[in-house]
């Protein structure tokens, strides 16, 4: 099997998937949740049969002057509202006043606010956390393959695909919020950050398969002694990955709506982590050791033979 | 060269036996002399309801708010939510302008919101020695500071006591210590407050003051002599406050209200039911996916995937043992990270497991090639485990600054699982793998081997 040899194919087939993310991210953005913009979310549930319509909770909403509601249907019987930050008092106020109106007991099912100064901090400290994950990551994997040449491009390497990998998945929160109206939360970034050490994690075990041949096969060309390493771990990236989906399709199935957001970003995070360590990671080390990017825009020559 | 094996086995079945006595559900908890642990799973807010509130320094972004500030804020309001009657409340500094208070199971959380966020009443109170003795630790006290409250009917009708002032008349309080080494608590009122005091420590030399904060007793001193300056101090008769009880109280001088003034910054309450249903199906789902893996184990590496699922039990027991020890606090994200490390467990082994075939393969024995697939996978093992649990140290302290329990949860759970599962995938799976497959009917057929 020749994965070096079609790197090109492959790094091609990843900006097919990072591309129309991007340009859904560009058209539609990425609905944030109230973790950064601030504010409150109520769910309720109403007694079987006595379940208003989003429009008529919305009316109350305005009949009280909260700011920028927005109401939906959460299943048979509960309303999910969202709303520029209110206190408690408000929010019973508000169950009152339902009760009042649809008749019946009136359930908080969750309560959550918060404000705005909080919202735009937590987005910064996020930055930053994954800006310190890539430091740590890669000073770490410089420092496990100091014995071989070149050992900061591992870490690199590593570093790009679980980038690749960030794009991925920010692209599909794209159409996921758009379509289907999810929000990035604090638990999102929480499954980008986890996607992250997961591919970091795959990654370094094609890696150290390298690290091993290369004190095994001295004589062997670099690409092919790096394809070699990629084949001899495939089944076991393969194999790996499907019991880490495996036990992540159980949650989106059975685990709840609650986490249904959270499981699908991992799922999806852990099966591009594997594509990108497999065929953009080391492949790239490839690329790196030839400095190909010399080429890339001149015209194509016919290549001496071995290069 | 051969290794005797069985303390291996011994050590393994002794860790699987301590970690199933503290799993067991009617384990009556841990008690070694005067230490007490009670060993439950300790669920988290959105598993079993409640409400959690994050304040914060209610001051402009420039107002430095000093830690010691926060740190009294934090044990006045530690006082308040005790009095809320909830069992295992967390109040906790939440980075350096924020506390994080959380209540499992509250029902009225308006009420809990308002009873943290009021600031506390410090009154001095007249008081006589019989009535302090009769006053229970924790009890509240009617005073008629403000109007006394109307009697309610068929009750007993509580003694009323008097307030001589309130803490508006305290200036300063703090700590000292005279030439004999013993620690005494000071403070300084103001003109109004000493010429009250003044007159009432004239008028009840040998009597006692009440000290009270939020309506309870916090200390009780004799008065030894008039006290007219407006300079007070308590002694304990016969003895030194030891240095902390001596901070505590003026602390509780100084700051009667909240030194600093708080705001609700993020707030999260969670109905009961949608808690328990949430834990229904996570624990559910996690079942589910545990069977998965096990199955797909066994049929993909035979009998090693079946001495890598009884490893992927012993870890699971391990791991549910630690989270009743340490305790855990077990969030739907902690219990997706459980999950997610499940599968991670297995990746140790599958990576062994591949060096065991490509050995066998090129022609060693099955007792080399068993030592070679585990010598050899351990570098990558180590460093990709070590790869994760960084990015796990980091979301911890992500988690940390903001109060964000379900962060924590997540990346707590998940490095143990990491740990828990080097040990298991390694340590339990090389014990266990080379005396089953030493057995000549296995080495021979290497069917079992999935070759």
């Amino acid at each position: 099997m020749d994965i070096v040899g079609k790197r090109y194919w492959y790094f091609g087939l990843s900006l097919l998937i990072i591309i129309p993310g991007l340009i859904g991210l560009a058209v539609w953005g990425l609905p944030l949740a109230i973790d950064f913009t601030g504010g409150s979310l109520l769910v309720v549930e109403f007694e079987p049969g006595k379940t208003p319509q989003p429009a008529q909770v919305l009316a109350i909403y305005d009949e009280l002057g909260i700011a920028d509601p927005l109401v939906q249907s959460a299943g048979e019987t509960q309303i999910l509202a969202r709303s520029k930050f209110i206190e408690e008092a408000a929010k019973s106020t508000l169950v009152a006043e339902m009760e009042t109106r649809f008749g019946g007991e009136v359930t908080v099912q969750r309560f959550e606010t918060v404000g705005p100064a909080v919202g735009a901090e937590v987005a910064q400290r996020a930055a930053g956390a994954v800006a310190l994950a890539a430091v740590g990551i890669l000073a770490y994997i410089t420092y496990a393959f100091r014995r071989v040449p070149h050992a900061f491009r591992y870490g690199a390497a590593a570093i790009v695909a679980a980038l690749h990998d960030v794009l991925v998945v920010v692209g599909v929160e794209a159409f996921l919020g758009h379509f289907l109206g999810w929000e990035v939360d604090a638990l999102f970034l929480t499954a980008l950050l986890t996607v992250i050490g997961f591919s970091v994690h795959d990654s370094i075990v094609v890696f150290d398969r390298i690290r091993e041949n290369q004190r095994l096969h001295r004589r062997l060309e670099y690409a092919k002694l790096v394809n070699h390493s990629i084949v001899q771990t495939l089944a076991r990236s393969v194999n790996t990955s499907l019991t880490v989906v495996l036990a992540l399709t159980a949650l989106l199935l059975f685990g709840g709506v609650t986490t249904r957001h959270f499981v699908t970003i991992l799922l999806i995070g852990v099966l591009i982590g594997t594509y990108s360590s497999i065929f953009n990671a080391a492949p790239l080390l490839v690329v790196w050791e030839k400095q190909e990017w010399k080429t890339w825009f001149r015209r194509r020559r016919p290549q001496p033979a071995g290069a | 060269m051969r290794k005797r094996r069985w303390p291996r086995l011994v050590m393994i079945g002794l860790i699987i036996l301590l970690a199933a006595w503290v799993v067991w559900p009617q384990n009556p908890g841990l008690r070694i002399g005067s230490f007490e642990q009670p060993l439950r799973l300790v669920r988290g807010l959105d598993l079993q309801g409640g409400l959690q509130v994050l304040l914060e320094a209610d001051l402009p972004e420039e107002t430095e708010v000093s830690a010691e500030q926060m740190a009294t804020a934090r044990t006045i309001i530690d006082n308040r939510v005790n009095g809320l009657g909830v069992t295992e409340p967390i109040v906790q500094l939440a980075g350096s302008r924020r506390i994080l208070v959380e209540l499992p199971g509250i029902g009225d959380t308006q009420q809990a919101v308002e009873t943290i966020k009021e600031t506390g009443l410090l009154e001095f109170i007249a008081l006589t020695e019989e009535e302090a003795i009769g006053i229970l630790p924790d009890q509240e006290l009617v005073t008629d500071f403000g109007g006394a409250p109307p009697p309610v009917a068929g009750e007993v009708e509580p003694r009323v006591f008097h307030t001589i002032m309130t803490g508006a008349q305290l200036e300063n309080a703090g700590v000292s210590q005279d030439e004999t080494g013993s620690i005494y608590v000071v403070f300084a009122l103001d003109d109004e407050g000493s010429e009250i005091f003044g007159t009432y420590t004239t008028e009840n030399v040998g009597g006692l003051i009440g000290i009270l904060l939020d309506k309870q007793l916090i200390s009780a001193p004799i008065i030894d002599e008039p006290i007219t300056g407006g300079d007070v101090s308590i002694r304990r008769t016969g003895a030194s406050f030891s240095v902390d009880e001596a901070n505590q109280l003026a602390i509780q001088l100084r700051y009667g209200s909240l030194p600093v003034p708080l705001r609700v910054a993020e707030s999260t309450a969670v109905g009961p039911t949608l808690g328990e249903d949430s834990l229904r199906k996570s624990a559910i789902a996690g079942l589910i996916g545990m069977l998965a893996i096990m199955t797909y184990m066994a049929l993909y590496y035979r009998l090693p995937g079946l001495v890598a699922d009884v490893a992927l039990l012993v870890y699971a027991l391990i791991t549910f043992a630690l989270f009743k020890i340490i305790p855990v606090t077990l969030t739907l994200p902690g219990v997706a990270g459980f999950i997610l490390s499940v599968g991670m467990a297995v990746d140790a082994n599958v990576l062994i497991f591949e060096r065991m075939k490509e050995e066998l393969r090129g022609g060693r024995t099955v007792d080399q090639a068993i030592e070679q697939g585990f010598s050899r996978a351990w570098p990558s093992i180590r460093d990709s485990n070590l790869s994760t649990l960084i990015t796990c140290g980091i979301l911890f302290w992500f988690g940390s600054t903001f109060g964000a329990s379900l962060v924590k949860g997540f990346s707590l759970t998940l490095a143990l699982g990491v740990l828990v599962s080097m040990f298991t995938a390694i340590f339990v799976t090389r014990a266990l793998l080379h005396p089953i497959l030493e057995r000549s009917a296995f080495a021979r057929n290497k069917r079992w081997l999935a070759i």
